[in-house]
């Protein structure tokens, strides 16, 4: 049974590899190389994955992706930075909220790829080591979160609504924030996190 | 203890505040788990059936696939093959067998599940997975079926209830009837359902869980894999919300545990959001029709309540929609019934509130309904049918404060500004609108054990198998542990979510603080009286009820001198560290003394566009009766959020099904819409804040349940003010009111 479904999943690999033009010429002129699965692997993986230039939280990362990895499923499954939280893998909700150059994104609806010599600010990069950035100690002031699950993509895109000049009322920090679900039911709370942290004129 | 925020009524910020707001809290799917592989589910595309054939063999030979498993390779599971109740003992297992055999209960059910070396892989795998099916008719349509409904068998407070004459309403003076729809809800609380497991030897399993009962968890899957108990570790200090969904072990994480088995790795399975709502549980749709009659002064005199709940076909679930009706109003004649009707659908599971938040839709709408009928403020006719003693059982309240709540939200409202007449005042172009509802929640208190060790630099540690969805559960047990111990709150750590820890309830039902609280609160007691047995002639033989327990030390008022830390206790007995494990409940003399209730009552002002007919809450005030607030920051969090749930409920939330099809059609975020930022106006929280002697040592009674029951009624009844237009079946979306 085994030996039968590695047989499978070389044929497979190697139809992939026949599709593929640039390998064409190779895999023609069968050779015990591409017989081995590892080797198979490794020659499939330049063509699967894309190289990655990318900033994260001011550490540079060479990176190797497929071009269907998202920056959310990169920076939490790769990157090992799970402060960034998928809340509905279809920009939906807003717990994947980060900052691309300084704007706010949906990661979960940005590949990863196309971030190519970006700037990625996450939660984790935010405050400076244990001096907490002003949003998240207003949020901890003003108690704007429960589960605490929303609460990294609120933090992000209240930062983001500030810098973009969307704070100066509690109406409009309630539309400009609305893109980011708090199913425990905080909004208040964290409207007057963020009209705390505009009205104390700190740069965000 | 300088600071009154660390004692029990403080405010006191979050202990895992710091965690939540960088990134640094590690919820189940975030564990570093080496080799980790990744489960993808793929989904029945009928309703009702069974599978033919499942072709898998394409899946399989995608690149990194381990497995594919179905119900024809997945390994045996212990109870199943004994054929014992898949629900187990606690019966909170998984209800349906997952993988067990080709039977199909309902749309979306797993038939598979890929497993892959990476997330994206196991997902496009899954896409090639294709079955075939022996299709039958299905049934989803509540409304088409509601001849079917069965009396419960599972829960005999639910079977038909009667108390003086039947349908007494009928003759009253003022009578009206009315049905009363709630669409079905689903909790979608913002993490993803799922599990990671991993297999530590053949008969050893640890998971890292989303749930609401690690030890509820740690026995499921013991009974289920017939393992011991403390071969299952279970691990969940954080939860990002469940409101209810995480009050079982669900079939796909068995699913998880056999493909870990399986693929002899670690496996992570985090469902989509798609699939939280048609594989992880609901607030069930349910038709009720109530009959209320009263004399022309407003006395109640009869009332029928009739609740017609959607169920799964594959086991019962029953939750007390019909149970507020029978106490909470003076009425000499109540009679309920409660019917489950069976479909081809996932089974509900208790959401926020569970029946009695759909209940209290029914019944409280009616009420409103009562007194426009009577010309009497509907704040007035509920005073006036004020039951001094519970009706229902003859026993006198251990607390009820409802009539000083009902005062103090109208004072905050400006009840005063409202008509008793509908469509009376408009404000900047809106029909505006008062409305307000009552909500009520049994006072529960379940056996719960905690451990407190003090260490000999003077630091306490509390540990207890609780766990926390979101209220504070970790910050409510300090402050109580500072305040008994007179510690100062960043000298005390409280341990929870994890299934080697003392005993602990579900947190379900509004019980953590009354339960583990209560706990923790008796184990400090005695770990002071422990204290004070091994300070030798320090306190100089003071009164042991004169003690002060303050900054670290036991001190007597009466001599300054009479004074020891508990550090210095320990030292001058060689001791390392004084440990006490106490459990604590409530004695059965005392549940059969009391009727033990919290009460809420919110209030609301709306505005309704008189062309388009949309809906705004302008202004919310949310009471609760819930004895002494423990923290009064996250209580009045906890509040709010409920008050957010039923402006949801009322205004917005409805999971629907296209029947032709069983199959939900808006089962994501876009579709379905739980409230935003910009639905939500400010919202006023006020506690009566008084002290329920009965309950637990703190006086505290539970909050997370009322927060939201009688959030949908306020609403709808004031709709009602505004336009004259009683929306009976929610949600009150603008179609209804044009």
């Amino acid at each position: 049974m085994k030996t039968s479904k590695k047989k499978v999943e070389n044929e497979a690999r190697r139809d992939f590899l026949k599709q593929s033009s640039v390998l064409s010429a190779l895999v023609l002129s069968p050779g015990k190389a591409v017989q081995d699965p590892k080797w198979d692997e490794k020659v499939a993986a330049p063509f699967e994955k894309v190289a990655l230039k990318l900033e994260v939280n001011g550490v540079k990362h060479n990176l190797s992706v497929e071009p269907r990895t998202t920056l959310l499923d990169l920076l939490r499954e790769q990157l090992h930075l799970t402060g960034t939280k998928k809340g509905c893998d279809f920009g939906q909700c807003g717990a994947c909220t980060v900052h691309s150059d300084g704007q706010r994104v949906n990661s979960c609806l940005t590949l990863a790829v196309t971030e190519d010599g970006k700037k990625i600010t996450t939660i984790e990069g935010i405050s400076k080591g244990d001096d907490l950035h002003p949003m998240q100690e207003a949020f901890i002031k003003h108690d704007g979160f429960q589960c605490g699950y929303c609460t990294p993509g609120q933090i992000m895109s209240g930062i983001a609504c500030i810098r973009e000049g969307h704070a100066d009322t509690e109406d409009e920090i309630r539309e400009y924030m609305s893109g980011n679900i708090c199913r425990c039911g905080a909004y208040p709370n964290i409207v007057d996190a963020i009209m705390e942290v505009k009205k104390g004129g700190q740069t965000v | 203890m300088k600071n009154k925020d660390e004692k029990i009524g403080g405010r006191m910020s979050r202990v895992d505040a710091v965690l939540k707001v960088t990134g640094g809290a590690t919820y189940f799917a975030e564990y570093e788990v080496p080799n980790l592989t990744y489960g993808v589910l793929v989904p029945s595309t009928i309703t009702r059936g069974r599978i033919k054939n499942i072709d898998t063999k394409k899946a399989e030979s995608a690149p990194g696939v381990l497995v594919v498993l179905t119900h024809v390779n997945a390994p045996k599971v212990p109870a199943y093959e004994a054929k014992e109740p898949s629900k187990t003992s606690s019966g909170r297992g998984p209800g349906m067998m997952a993988f067990h055999n080709d039977e199909i209960h309902f749309n979306g059910q797993p038939i598979a599940m890929v497993v892959a070396d990476t997330f994206e892989r196991a997902t496009y795998a899954a896409s090639l997975v294709k079955a075939e099916y022996q299709e039958q008719k299905h049934q989803t349509d509540l409304k088409a079926n509601l001849a079917k409904g069965n009396v419960p068998k599972t829960n005999k407070s639910l079977q038909d209830y009667q108390r003086g004459e039947k349908d007494a309403y009928k003759t009253a003076p003022v009578n009206l009837e009315e049905e009363y729809v709630l669409p079905s809800e689903v909790h979608n609380p913002m993490e993803l359902h799922g599990i990671l497991a991993q297999w530590d030897g053949p008969d050893k399993l640890t998971v890292y869980a989303k749930t609401q009962g690690v030890k509820m968890t740690q026995q499921v899957i013991a009974e289920t894999f017939k393992l011991p108990k403390e071969n299952v570790q279970v691990h969940s200090q954080f939860v990002g919300g469940a409101f209810g969904m995480s009050l079982r072990v669900w079939p796909h994480e068995i699913a998880t545990i056999l493909a870990a088995k399986k693929v002899n790795r670690p496996v992570k399975l985090v469902i989509t959001r798609n699939e939280m709502f048609t594989i992880a549980g609901y607030r069930p749709h349910t038709h009720q029709k109530i009959g209320i009659g009263a004399t022309k002064d407003g006395k109640i005199v009869g009332i029928s309540h009739w609740a017609n709940v959607q169920n799964s076909n594959y086991e019962e679930f029953t939750e007390a929609t019909v149970a507020m009706t029978k106490f909470m109003y003076q009425i000499p004649n109540v009679n309920t019934t409660y019917r489950v009707v069976p479909l081809d659908i996932c089974s509900p599971i208790p959401m926020r509130g569970p029946g009695e938040a759909t209940g209290a839709f029914a019944l409280e709408s009616a009420i409103d309904e009562l007194s426009y009928a009577l010309d009497v403020d509907p704040i007035e006719l509920r005073i006036m049918n004020y039951p001094e003693k519970d009706p229902e059982r003859d026993l006198p309240w251990s607390s009820n404060y409802v009539r000083e709540a009902y005062k103090m939200g109208a004072d905050k409202i400006g009840w005063s500004n409202r008509s008793n007449q509908p469509k009376a005042k408009m404000e900047d172009g809106m029909w505006v609108g008062y409305g307000m509802a009552t909500g009520t929640f049994g006072a529960h208190r379940r056996p719960a054990t905690a451990r407190a060790c003090l260490n000999a630099n003077g630091t306490l540690l509390v540990q207890s198998a609780a766990s926390d969805i979101g209220p504070g559960t970790g910050t409510a047990m300090v402050q109580i542990a500072a305040d008994v111990m007179g510690i100062p709150a960043n000298r005390i750590k409280f341990e929870l979510g994890e299934s080697n820890l003392p005993d602990a309830p579900i947190q379900g039902g509004s019980a953590t603080v009354a339960s583990v609280g209560s706990a923790v609160h008796e184990a400090c007691i005695e770990l002071r009286q422990k204290l004070v047995e091994l300070s030798g002639n320090a306190l100089k033989n003071a009164k042991v009820d004169t003690l002060v327990y303050e900054d670290g030390k036991i001190n007597s008022p009466k001599d300054r001198s009479a004074s020891i830390t508990y550090a210095e206790v320990l030292k001058r007995n060689n001791l390392p560290k004084l440990e006490v494990t106490k459990e604590s409940k409530l004695s059965e003399d005392q549940q059969k003394k009391f009727a033990m209730y919290s009460f809420s009552v919110h209030f609301v002002k709306v505005h309704v566009h008189p062309t388009t007919g949309v809906v705004k809450v302008k202004h919310a005030v949310a009471l609760a009766d819930a004895g002494t607030i423990v923290n009064h920051k996250t209580a009045s969090s906890q509040m709010m959020g409920g008050a957010v749930g039923g402006i949801g409920m009322a205004l917005t939330e409805e999971a629907v099904i296209d029947h032709r099809f069983g199959r939900y059609v808006n089962n994501n975020f876009a579709d379905y819409h739980v409230p935003v930022n910009a639905d939500v106006p400010e919202v006023d929280v006020l506690f009566v804040d008084k002290k329920d002697p009965y309950t637990t040592p703190m006086g505290s009674k539970g909050l997370g349940e009322i927060a939201i029951i009688g959030m949908a009624p306020a609403i709808a009844n004031a709709v009602y003010n505004a336009t004259g237009k009683r929306i009976r079946e929610l949600p009150i979306t603008p179609d209804k009111l044009i």
